[in-house]
């Protein structure tokens, strides 16, 4: 009886050692890199850097920021962003409401796994290919359906879940007033859903706003602000890859201002997302 | 207003689960505006068979539904027929209360919208009324912006009776609707449902035996998928025919 009960503590202090210092590992490396990016960043950190578009010389060291990059990346995000809502709602409620369980429907799942699984750069070859044969060039045009091909699998998936929570008595309770699927869908479940909704869309907003590999051929780079769909645009994770890859350490330290605006970014939305989350969820019913 | 009269017909009515014969041969009539109370222990098809007379049962994967269903002349396990229309004429009442995620305005509302059902009344006038014959008027007039889900469950299921009557249907499958309540809220209901029953065929599933004496015109006796018995609600309470039928109003299995 003892020694069963001695095992038995043992076992729970060892899960517990091992429980929390996974967690604190992963906390640890998020602090380490926060640090680092604040640490190196902060100094070349200032007013021009978020209010002024590259000068000449700009990355041998002479003055301007990278206000090109910001605006870029937050047009590049935010239209891939909103392609992929419109494409994902659809089909994420399609998956949920109309196809019923079939093999296509899990071909449909898998096939959007795999899409989440493909390093982005292969996204960025293929847009670029897609591009040529439209005829387009290099531009914000270009790189938001490079991103928004790389975003759509996270959206349809993580609004799937979404829905999925929702609990079948709700949507039960609804069909048995009369309602059609549609009417079931769009009025019931999305509105049941909403809280979630945002979580997914900030999840596809921040892969996508992170990504370097799919807009490098397929949005360029350029030192002007955007103005059009039809030119290309910078981005921030290429801004960074720009500036570090320069040998002066003055620039490279900007590179780290400009993660560091990234992140800053990053997470104001996923602030703001909270906050809206929390007020969509007064009408959720549990 | 018209006087409505519903009654159901249900003839040989069998409904499978993969291997599960869940309904076996069933035959009865319903008669219209009156309570008709299915009891008899849990598993033996009772909610089945109310899912069946809506169709909800549609829902369910991998289900065999055979037989046939005539609610006022319309038979409503053919497959021509529009489910939405069915379910707009048949309303349910579930277990636990599940309103839609909107205000207690909206709730009310949502029927009458998508039905277009408001014949020039206007939405405040018909949400008014029903709130007022679910009882709930009183105590949700000075909010009926605020969240459903905020209520509380007596109140709840009551907003859920009231959206299920504001699509104007003729029966009212209830499927133990007092079962997740307080005996208070439960009491409150079932008063209710006393009053609608003069405009309304009400079928309630029930495991109470005295809210089926309390409520029913009418008693079905479910055994495992098997009608045992039938008949006028004091006939089959207070003389049941059938041994099992005995048994179980003397408690023998729950």
């Amino acid at each position: 009886m003892m020694k069963r009960n001695t095992l038995w503590r043992l076992e729970e202090t060892v899960m517990k050692v091992l429980m929390s210092g996974a967690t604190a590992l992963a906390l640890g490396c998020l602090l380490l890199i926060l640090g680092a990016v604040v640490w190196k960043g902060l100094p070349a950190m200032n007013l021009d850097m978020v209010t002024q578009p590259p000068q000449g010389g700009y990355y041998t060291g002479a003055g301007g920021g990278i206000l090109n990059a910001i605006l870029g990346s937050l047009c590049l995000a935010l239209g891939a962003t909103v392609v992929a809502l419109v494409l994902g709602v659809p089909i994420a409620l399609y998956l949920q409401i109309y196809a019923g369980r079939s093999r296509l429907v899990e071909l449909v799942r898998l096939a959007l796994d795999v899409l989440w699984g493909i390093p982005s750069i292969v996204y960025g070859a293929f847009g670029f290919s897609l591009m040529l044969l439209m005829g387009l060039r290099a531009s914000l045009l270009g790189g938001i359906i490079a991103l928004s091909l790389v975003e759509l699998p996270i959206m349809c998936r993580a609004i799937e879940e979404v829905l999925k929570m929702v609990p079948f008595e709700l949507t039960e309770s609804a069909y048995a007033l009369g309602t059609t699927r549609w009417e079931v869908a769009w009025k019931v479940m999305v509105r049941q859903a909403l809280p979630g909704l945002t979580s997914a869309i900030l999840l596809a907003f921040g892969r996508g706003i992170g990504d370097a590999a799919s807009v490098l051929f397929t949005a360029g780079y350029t030192d002007h602000l955007p103005t059009s769909l039809l030119r290309p645009v910078a981005s921030l994770p290429l801004a960074v890859f720009f500036q570090l890859a320069t040998p002066f350490p003055a620039v490279q330290e900007r590179a780290y201002a400009s993660a560091l605006v990234l992140t800053a970014i990053v997470l104001l939305i996923s602030v703001l997302s909270r906050l809206a989350s929390n007020r969509l969820s007064r009408y959720v019913v549990k | 207003m018209i006087r409505r009269q519903a009654s159901i017909r249900v003839r040989d009515l069998n409904v499978h689960y993969n291997s599960l014969h869940a309904l076996k041969n069933l035959s009865v009539d319903i008669p219209a505006n009156q309570v008709t109370a299915i009891i008899g222990p849990s598993g033996c098809g009772k909610t089945t068979f109310l899912k069946s007379i809506n169709r909800l049962i549609d829902l369910t994967d991998e289900v065999r539904v055979s037989g046939e269903i005539t609610v006022d002349g319309t038979r409503v396990l053919d497959p021509g027929v529009d489910v939405t229309q069915i379910r707009k004429r048949i309303g349910l009442l579930a277990q636990r209360p599940f309103p839609l995620p909107m205000s207690i305005y909206e709730n009310v509302a949502f029927g009458p919208r998508i039905h277009g059902l408001t014949n020039g009344r206007s939405l405040d006038e018909i949400v008014e009324h029903y709130l007022q014959m679910a009882g709930l008027w009183e105590e949700v007039k000075d909010r009926l912006d605020a969240p459903a889900a905020k209520l509380s469950i007596g109140q709840q299921q009551r907003l859920c009776l009231a959206r299920g009557l504001a699509v104007e249907p003729e029966v009212l499958l209830c499927d133990e609707p007092t079962s997740s309540l307080d005996p208070l809220s439960a009491q409150h209901l079932e008063a209710r449902l006393k009053d609608i029953k003069q405009d309304h065929t009400i079928v309630l599933v029930t495991h109470i035996l005295r809210q089926a004496e309390r409520l029913a015109d009418y008693v079905i006796f479910l055994y495992m998928g098997d009608l045992v018995e039938h008949g006028p609600a004091w006939d089959v309470l207070r003389h049941p025919q059938q041994p099992r039928t005995q048994a179980y109003l003397a408690g023998e299995f729950s």
